[in-house]
């Protein structure tokens, strides 16, 4: 089974936030791999364990990105693929676009990406490359299996991934949704966003970071993809950047517990104005 | 004078049979952003027993959709995103939007970015204030979270780019009802489902609280200071009690006290309620991302030198077993009272 993982590289969720001239300052920052993409690179490596096949990783990012690339090599990844972010527009819609086609190169049976990252939030580029590839996919995903059957069979459309592959197996996926863990099932080729708790992703073990050097790391401009300007062009731009509204200092509410539980009461009914 | 083109297209979500109120949100930025020549419509989707369209379609035809298209369909019965998706693009083809706005919800992450790379279009996500653009053709101002609300930055479209806006929760005013006389009209949309990827094998209702999370008014959040499944008892009957949600850190999730689902901070759910009360958190920057924006934070710990104090606006230094309960009391008491 091919498995393909994207891969974010992101700020340490540890780090404080300090804008400087217009731009987050990155100066001593410490970089992990988005813990949602550990997430979905845990499951593609169970995956491969269980059903044979390869894992790689895609990355859209600057040069320091190969660090977490090679994190996820020694994680067990088989080969990793960084396309420069450089000249790209600051917009999701490049991103995706870049991704998909990066991602069409490798044909895989499976796409697994974070859920979000924990920069951005936005939660949406993997998406879009879902229905750039035609891939169905399943969101927020706390558990997975690959599975014989279903597809056509079972009455299933198939993916409409111009490259086939897939071997008529079904992907079945839980998932939390506002409405209860929903359990689905898409044929593949298809993407998966991963949820917390999907699994316990492993530590690279030192073998593991040994062989991860000599594991293939291949570096891309964007235009060797072959993509045209236009879909290239930026759909939207960032306008300013803002710290977060200052929280006026509060206060410690004295007294035995009875009187507290009182005091806050009231002050939430009528300093508060909120009951 | 008529200006007969479409600004913007609401995708009214349902939850449960139900409108859901940021539904009714993402309408009032719509027309916030359609201006006050813009014409606004909604599409409805929905299939089978308990869709209960019509009740919802009339609520936004009543708050400012000049046209609501429903989409009532056997294949929209479960969530298959590829069919909602499709129904949105019958709507969008019908009404030629330049703008499509959606709940950041759970549907409504999923469907942002089908519809967005569907058309060609941008998507700003997880929206939490606007500033229109006027007519002067400025481009609206998108505020959004950076970090979980570490830090914000505020977005724009580019001329000519369709664009696909997902709005937080909680965040945007709900549009108002319209003069009398001013509803707008209600119309089938004919809708061919796409061949169906996904299918529906089963849905496992969340336990207990039914206010979810990301709209809930009221969030009562217990941390590791909770001890065990058990402790988070006394949390829940004070969100009862409040008419509110029960939330969690991701301590009290990795201790095994409660479903990841419940997870606020950077790598779980931002969350924007009128009231946090926070009980036997710590208040680590990865939580106080998630929660640091609601209207009024209360926090209960042990330590008067927990973190969780610098953002809260009334503290309490007790024990949570006491205190909270105490609170439950306290408020069933006022609202016998008052209502
Ligand atoms: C990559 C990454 C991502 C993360 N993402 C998140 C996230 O999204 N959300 C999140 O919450 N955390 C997140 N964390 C974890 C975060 O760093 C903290 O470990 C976590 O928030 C701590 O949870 P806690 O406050 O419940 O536990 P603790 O820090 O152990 O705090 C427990 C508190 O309870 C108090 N207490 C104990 N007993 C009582 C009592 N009887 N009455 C009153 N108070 C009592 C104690 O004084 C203490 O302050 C993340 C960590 C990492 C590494």
């Amino acid at each position: 089974m091919q498995l393909v993982v994207l891969i974010k590289q992101t700020f340490d969720t540890e780090e404080k936030i300090e804008l400087a001239n217009g731009a987050v300052a990155e100066d001593g920052v410490k970089f992990i791999m988005n813990p949602y993409d550990e997430y979905a690179l845990e499951e593609a490596l169970r995956l491969r364990e269980a059903h044979g096949g390869s894992v790689t990783v895609v990355s859209c990012g600057t040069d320091r990105a190969t660090e977490t690339l090679r994190t996820a090599l020694a994680m067990g990844a088989d080969e990793a693929v960084l396309i420069a972010q450089d000249g790209l527009p600051d917009d999701g819609s490049a991103v995706a676009a870049v991704l998909a086609t990066a991602v069409r190169e490798l044909k895989p049976d499976l796409v697994l990406a974070g859920l979000f990252a924990v920069d951005r939030g936005a939660g949406s580029i993997a998406l879009q490359v879902a229905e750039r590839l035609g891939l169905p996919s399943a969101s927020a995903v706390l558990k997975l299996s690959v599975e014989d059957g279903g597809g056509a069979a079972g009455g299933q459309a198939a993916s409409r991934a111009s490259w086939g592959g897939g071997d008529g197996r079904i992907a079945v996926a839980e998932r939390d949704t506002e409405w209860g863990v929903e359990t689905v099932a898409i044929p593949l080729p298809a993407l998966i966003t991963a949820q917390q708790g999907l699994n316990e992703p492993r530590y690279p073990s030192l073998p593991g970071i040994m062989k991860a050097k000599r594991k293939p790391l291949r570096q891309l401009g964007a235009a060797e993809l072959g993509l045209d300007a236009a879909a290239l062009a930026p759909r939207t731009e960032r306008a300013s950047l803002l710290p977060p509204p200052a929280r006026a200092a509060g206060r410690k509410l004295s007294g035995a517990p009875a009187e507290q539980a009182e005091q806050l009461a009231e002050l939430l009914q009528r300093e508060a104005k909120l009951f | 004078m008529t200006d007969t083109t479409v600004k913007a297209l609401v995708y009214a979500e349902c939850l449960d049979g139900k409108l859901r109120r940021v539904a009714l949100e993402a309408l009032g930025a719509a027309r916030l952003l359609a201006g006050d020549g813009g014409s606004v419509h909604a599409v409805l989707v929905g299939g089978g027993p308990g869709a209960a369209l019509q009740e919802a379609a009339a609520e936004l035809a009543a708050r400012g959709a000049g046209v609501v298209h429903v989409v009532d369909d056997p294949a929209l019965a479960g969530f298959a995103p590829e069919a909602y998706a499709a129904a949105i693009g019958a709507a969008v083809a019908a009404a030629q939007p330049s703008i499509i706005v959606l709940g950041h919800t759970a549907a409504g992450r999923e469907l942002a970015p089908r519809v967005a790379a569907g058309i060609g279009g941008g998507h700003v996500a997880d929206v939490t204030a606007i500033e229109p653009g006027g007519d002067g053709g400025a481009a609206a101002l998108l505020t959004r979270p950076l970090y979980a609300g570490k830090a914000f930055e505020q977005r724009r479209f580019l001329p000519g780019a369709p664009q696909v806006i997902t709005v937080r929760p909680n965040n945007l005013p709900v549009a108002e009802p319209v003069a009398p006389g001013g509803e707008g009209w209600i119309a089938a949309l004919p809708y061919q489902a796409p061949p169906l990827w996904t299918v529906v094998r089963g849905i496992a209702r969340k336990a207990g609280g039914t206010v979810d999370l990301a709209e809930a008014d009221v969030i009562v959040a217990g941390g590791r200071g909770v001890r065990s499944p058990e402790g988070f008892a006394p949390l829940a009957a004070l969100a009862e009690v409040l008419g509110g949600a029960v939330g969690a850190s991701r301590g009290a999730c990795d201790a095994g006290y409660c479903d990841y689902a419940l997870q606020i901070g950077q790598t779980g759910k931002t969350v924007t309620p009128k009231l946090y009360i926070a009980c036997g958190i710590s208040g680590a920057i990865q939580h106080l991302a998630g929660m640091s924006q609601s209207r009024v934070i209360v926090a209960i710990n042990k330590d008067p030198e927990a973190p969780i104090f610098g953002v809260a606006d009334y503290g309490i230094v007790g024990d949570l077993f006491e205190v909270v309960p105490l609170l439950t009391q306290r408020f069933r008491t006022l609202f016998n009272k008052t209502g």
